[in-house]
């Protein structure tokens, strides 16, 4: 393993890269940089761009106009065969016609490494299939198939590796132990990934910088839980996890805080974690960090309150509550209550009031849409 | 009481029902059956008796008795040995050449065009048009457009390929390009059949692991698409080894030219020899099932077949 050891990862940077397809834009404009090592998510819905940044890297598709750097390289006219990337695919792509060893020595027999035979049987023992090297891949599982799709790209140690919704195929468990056991080998072999998934848990339990994108564009990037505590818009904030929003007109502003009317209410946030000051705003909290009283509250100022409003749904989920207040001119607010005996047994229909405290609002820069801007 | 009438009843009707439906397949397999028993079998099994059959004693032309002659086989694998070598010889030129023509062509309708779907049956329809025409008709026009005076051969003297006392129709070259254009579409539609399949993420894939275009598709599209070689082969090879029409002096041929149809059509129309033969066409038939077989398993693709 001496040779391929000192290929460490690299760092990958897109400038400017834009693609059109026929009829619509897939990627808008598109700056990122990611440092060598890390593990980096794409995270949006289906449609949004990701699929088509990723391809964009390996070559499989070529940008109307901008530049994909590698290690510094300008690799945008290299062929994909010349990059030093490689892809788990979403459908694998296994070759039928080979067996699983087979496939695993491809991209080695192809660049005629000495050794491939036993780097193959090396990799294909670190995905734990060493006693099905010589099956076809059709007659294997999904997972073991994925796990062979991954021990084929890991096996060239490239400078980046590429995840196109690997995961995607399989079922919770397996999907949840594929997880942990990529994460330890991207720590293990220290290389660059690239992930594209839609599934924010996924990203969040795996990355260490995650980009959401949305529309052709990356609509925020930074660690788990910064975008989690913080999401700037309100895509992020409801892509992101579950989020109560209000939308109102900013009634007050002082030198910390700026507030918003909201049905007669009033919801604040710090100025420093909101994005807009000015005019009709939206400001969020996670469902979590909302409480509920059966009497009003008396808080500190560092708290909103806003009531009353009534119960109307309870779902039960185990390690936590979810409860949704319809609360009059506001609208409805969910309210997570972890179930450790603290949380008030509280029926149907009950009149409450609600309450957070301040720090944990964020003031998003955008509405959301169907929100009129007055 | 309910339930054990029940479940007496119930096996009588299946068994019942079984019997029934068997006896509507029967009756739809019916007229297969015994299409192949009139138009296969019976022939076969008198094609067999002919070939085993020695002259009338009284020594007519044309009239045979019923024997059991194997010196028919021997003679006519002696005296034909060149037309069957020849045949052989063309059927595998022919092929190969309908291989790597049919290819690209496949290629080009089956994947390279399958974004522009309206193209793509324009180009299929371009290979099947030939069929609208019998390939009488069309050999006959190549007879003439390949004949001594054409341009094509004065082409040929002209830049020094032939002798000035050579000419092109007659000769084996001629009547490989005969069998090469009269087989193609049974070459192309199989490989099409098979390409328009081919899973383009595969050589995606390809490409990611380092492969140039070259090692994809000698690794992966090529063995992908034996299935399609083979059965394409298998359609043009078998036929092209009987035929009679291109190298016949009538068409594209001449009497250096003959092959094993040839000398059937003339034992059997012109010298009444119907032992001989008969004896020859079970030949053909026992050569090229032997070679299939050999050529089948050798290429390994029962898996993918």
């Amino acid at each position: 393993m001496a040779e391929n050891t000192k290929v460490a990862g690299a760092d990958l940077e897109l400038i400017d890269v834009r693609k059109d397809f026929p009829g619509f834009t897939a990627l808008d404009d598109m700056d990122l940089h990611i440092p060598a090592g890390q593990f980096f998510a794409l995270l949006g819905p289906s449609g949004c761009g990701k699929t088509t940044t990723l391809r964009i890297v390996a070559g499989l598709e070529t940008p109307t106009q901008g530049q994909v750097l590698i290690g510094g390289k300008d690799v945008t006219s290299s062929k994909p065969h010349e990059r030093p990337v490689n892809t788990v695919f979403q459908s694998y792509a296994l070759f039928p016609h080979m067996t699983v060893l087979e496939n695993i020595e491809f991209g080695l027999r192809q660049r005629k490494i000495a050794d491939y035979q036993k780097l193959a049987k090396d990799a294909l023992s670190l995905v734990e299939l060493s006693h099905l090297g010589q099956r076809r891949p059709q007659q294997l599982s999904g997972g073991q198939q994925q796990r062979v799709a991954l021990a084929r790209a890991l096996v060239n140690r490239p400078s980046l590796l590429l995840l196109d919704e690997p995961l995607g195929a399989l079922d919770l468990k397996l999907r949840r132990q594929m997880q942990i056991e990529l994460k330890a080998i991207q720590l293990e072999v220290g290389l660059t990934f690239l992930h594209v998934t839609h599934d924010q848990e996924e990203a969040m339990d795996m990355a260490d910088i995650v980009a959401v994108m949305n529309k052709g564009r990356i609509e925020q990037m930074g660690a788990p839980e910064v975008l989690y505590d913080r999401p700037k818009t309100a895509f992020v904030s409801k892509f992101l996890g579950q989020s109560n929003l209000f939308i109102g007109d900013v009634i007050n502003k002082s030198a910390s805080a700026i507030s918003i009317e909201v049905g007669g209410n009033k919801v604040t946030v710090d100025k420093k974690r909101a994005e807009k000051h000015t005019g009709k705003i939206a400001i969020g909290v996670r469902p979590e960090k909302v409480d509920f009283h059966e009497s009003k509250p008396r808080l500190s100022a560092e708290h909103i309150v806003i009531g009353t409003g009534e119960i109307i749904d309870i779902r039960f989920t185990g390690v936590s509550n979810q409860y949704l207040i319809d609360i009059p001119n506001v609208g409805e607010v969910t309210v997570f209550a972890q179930n450790i005996g603290k949380s008030p047994e509280t029926q149907l229909g009950a009149k409450v009031w609600v309450s957070w405290k301040i720090e944990h609002s964020y003031g998003l820069a955008d509405l959301p849409d169907g929100t009129e801007e007055v | 009481m309910a339930f054990a009438a029940f479940s007496h009843d119930k096996p009588a009707k299946d068994s019942f029902a079984q019997r029934k439906s068997g006896r509507i397949v029967l009756a739809l397999l019916l007229p297969g059956l015994i299409y192949l028993a009139l138009f296969f079998i019976t022939p076969l099994i008198s094609l067999v008796i002919t070939s085993l059959q020695s002259p009338d004693p009284s020594g007519a032309i044309g009239i045979y008795i019923n024997d059991v002659n194997f010196a028919n086989y021997a003679t006519v694998a002696i005296d034909y040995l060149p037309q069957i070598m020849r045949s052989f010889g063309y059927a595998f030129a022919a092929t190969v050449f309908a291989l790597l023509i049919s290819y690209p062509v496949a290629y080009l309708i089956g994947v390279k065009l399958r974004s522009r779907p309206l193209l793509q049956r324009l180009m299929l329809t371009l290979v099947i048009a030939p069929f609208f025409i019998s390939f009488l008709l069309r050999t006959i026009a190549w007879k003439q457009l390949l004949s001594d005076d054409s341009g094509f051969v004065g082409l040929l003297h002209t830049i020094g390929v032939l002798a000035p006392d050579q000419y092109f129709l007659g000769t084996d070259a001629a009547v490989i390009f005969g069998l090469t254009y009269n087989f193609i579409p049974f070459m192309t539609l199989p490989l099409f059949t098979n390409l328009e399949r081919l899973d383009v993420r595969l050589i995606e894939a390809g490409s990611d692991l380092y492969a140039n275009p070259r090692h994809i598709f000698t690794k992966i599209t090529l063995p992908l698409s034996m299935p399609g070689i083979i059965s394409g082969t298998l359609l043009t090879f078998i036929p092209i080894a009987g035929d009679y029409v291109n190298a016949s002096r009538d068409f594209l041929g001449s009497s250096k030219t003959s092959m094993i149809g040839t000398m059937v059509e003339a034992d059997y129309l012109q010298n009444l020899n119907y032992p001989s033969a008969s004896a020859m066409s079970v030949l053909l038939m026992g050569v090229i099932l032997a070679l299939v077989t050999l050529y089948v398993r050798r290429s390994g693709t029962e898996d993918l077949l």
